[in-house]
């Protein structure tokens, strides 16, 4: 068991190198094969000035070159100058944003695993009636409506009109201000967390195991606890690696949305004003950040389902 | 497909409630008219898609028609502003519907593009089987354990905000899962024993292809392409609504509701028509998905 586990995660650890050699690789030259410069926006600069510039940031050398001076740096966790914010190079701005993405990121999970596995369980155990029509036609509307659109009404009616909330802006992440970015971050991933965890229940309550927990006597509560919780929460441990994936990629127009310092508005900036090293180093680190989630993701599944072992063979 | 014997009989035939006669295809479709949320689905897109052909066309006022007198107004019958007026005077009504024309075809403009990919692809791999498919599956692994939406956002800020590169940029990111579909489906079907019949009576590969792997492999890839739609129009509004997007003086769903955004506190009816129809949007087309599936595998219903 614990070998096939191992050898299992060794596998994987296979394919995630060249999946972020792959990642340093197409960010590089598709960023380099990009039209128009970094320093094309400052109008009509001295060629003589230009030409300094590229130079002091290396944009001269052949590109090979380039590329191989940049892999050797990333390794060294180097992501180089960043272009627009001046005084900065990206590992510090990365150093700045993450903790914030992070804190925000790792709240919104927890609620919409908390509330969606909770809104789940108890929708199957009231299959069909009032409370699971309910749960679930507001999933639908969760999955259906996009965090952009619910995060500026959230920010509207609890900010401006019932003034419960600040609007905007991170305040060292006080409490106030981490509950609109949270609920906004946390509802679509609450809503398929609510829909799995129905359907897993849903599954489990008919099997024969279940008949049999309940036909030697044992209390209801007691079944759905003891029996019927494990397996039914297994499909949602395989969607935790996904889960947090959503949950980063959202964080991207929440934080640009409420104006938080995270590493998603650096990335915004740095896409729509062509820095290539801040938005190539994020990408790096985020891309390996949910291989990584991904890879304990899919061993906690796999420590679970043993079904699941066998088609990584 | 003939039922089989005991159904021959009408009356047991009116029990399985008429299911059991005609083609799998007919009976496919018998089930999928029953279904009354994906049938209506199909006629609120229809309506939103019509709309958003004949508004920009026939409405009193033109889309990029601005007005100072006119700015911001609210919703009312007066002077056709039924929506309203955005920041620069113009009307609310015309815009979505003109947005609509956008983030439609785009929805089914990337959704084209990546089933191309994924269906060549998928199709390849699985047809071929071997190490090709073995070396085809793992690119598209690795290819899976990326962050796509930043990768659409590199493609989008490398090559410009052109709105055929977002077709491209959208498209060629989204055919992985399709690719998986169609090769499992594909190698699934290859295996099966009606298949060595066929091969046994002499069938050519051709007509095997014809007659077993793509009626097989039809079924899922609709149900997918009809949730792929949806996810597209939708990463296309995130990508016009971070600025990433569709640009002035074209306009989308996501391009209005980021607008919109900016007027939240003067103007808070602007986000309400570009935000409800794309939601109504999504809705439709998961509806008709989930009708799609559960009529082509009746088993996988619960």
């Amino acid at each position: 068991m614990l070998r096939r586990m191992l050898a299992f995660t060794l596998r994987r650890l296979v394919v995630a190198i060249p999946t972020l050699l792959a990642i340093a690789t197409a960010s590089f030259f598709l960023m380099r094969a990009a039209p128009g410069g970094p320093f094309d926006t400052e109008a009509d600069l001295d060629p003589e000035v230009l030409e300094n510039l590229y130079t002091a940031y290396g944009l001269d050398k052949p590109l090979l070159e380039q590329y191989g001076v940049y892999l050797a740096n990333v390794l060294k966790g180097d992501f180089g100058p960043s272009l627009v914010y001046e005084d900065f190079n990206v590992t510090e701005l990365i150093a700045i944003g993450l903790p914030v993405s992070a804190r925000l990121g790792v709240i919104a999970m927890l609620v919409a695993l908390l509330l969606g596995g909770t809104c789940g369980i108890v929708a199957a155990l009231r299959h069909n009636r009032l409370f699971d029509h309910a749960t679930m036609t507001m999933a639908m509307t969760g999955i259906a409506i996009p965090s952009f659109v619910t995060a500026p009404i959230l920010a509207l009616f609890f900010g401006l009109y019932l003034k419960l909330l600040p609007v905007a802006g991170w305040n060292d992440g006080a409490a106030a201000n981490m509950v609109l970015p949270v609920i906004a971050l946390a509802l679509p991933q609450l809503a398929i967390i609510a829909r799995l965890m129905r359907g897993g229940m849903l599954e489990v309550l008919r099997a024969n195991f279940v008949r049999t927990a309940r036909a030697k006597g044992l209390p209801e509560r007691q079944v759905v606890i003891n029996h019927v919780l494990q397996s039914a929460a297994v499909p949602l441990v395989g969607y935790l690696g996904p889960a947090l994936a959503g949950i980063m990629t959202g964080s991207l127009v929440i934080e640009l949305i409420f104006d938080l310092p995270g590493v998603g508005r650096y990335f915004i900036q740095g896409a729509l004003n062509r820095d290539y090293p801040l938005v190539m180093g994020i990408v790096i680190v985020y891309g390996t950040l949910i291989i990584l989630l991904n890879l304990l993701s899919d061993l906690a599944y796999a420590a679970l389902d043993p079904r699941v072992r066998r088609t990584y063979r | 497909m003939s039922a089989g014997g005991l159904l021959q009989s009408p009356t047991l035939r009116r029990a399985a409630g008429g299911e059991l006669s005609g083609s799998l295809w007919r009976q496919a479709g018998r089930r999928f008219r029953r279904n009354r949320a994906a049938m209506g689905s199909i006629g609120v897109l229809l309506t939103i898609a019509l709309a958003s052909v004949l508004v920009p066309a026939l409405w009193p006022h033109a889309v990029e028609d601005a007005s100072w007198e006119n700015i911001l107004l609210p919703p009312s019958f007066e002077n056709w502003h039924w929506f309203g007026t955005d920041a620069n005077g113009r009307d609310q009504f015309v815009r979505v519907f003109y947005g609509g024309r956008i983030s439609l075809t785009i929805g089914l403009m990337t959704t084209l593009v990546a089933l191309g990919i994924g269906v060549g692809y998928g199709a390849i791999a699985g047809f071929t089987g071997g190490r090709t498919d073995g070396f085809m599956m793992r690119f598209v692994d690795i290819l899976y354990s990326l962050p796509l939406l930043f990768f659409i956002i590199i493609l989008v800020t490398v090559f410009g905000r052109n709105i055929f590169l977002i077709f491209v940029a959208i498209g060629t990111v989204e055919w992985l899962t399709l690719s998986r579909i169609v090769r499992g489906q594909t190698l699934s079907v290859k295996a099966k024993e009606y298949v060595e019949s066929a091969v046994a009576i002499g069938l050519s590969k051709p007509a095997i292809l014809r007659r077993y792997i793509i009626p097989n492999v039809v079924g899922p890839v609709v149900v997918y392409v009809t949730l792929l739609i949806p996810t597209n129009i939708l990463i296309e509004s995130y990508l016009s609504f971070i600025g990433l997007g569709v640009q002035e003086p074209l306009t989308s769903w996501g391009l209005l509701i980021s607008q919109a955004v900016g007027q939240l506190d003067t103007a808070p009816w602007l986000i309400l028509f570009p935000a409800t129809l794309l939601a109504i949007t999504m809705f439709c087309f998961n509806f008709i998905g989930d009708g799609l599936r559960d009529a082509l595998d009746p088993s996988a219903r619960q």
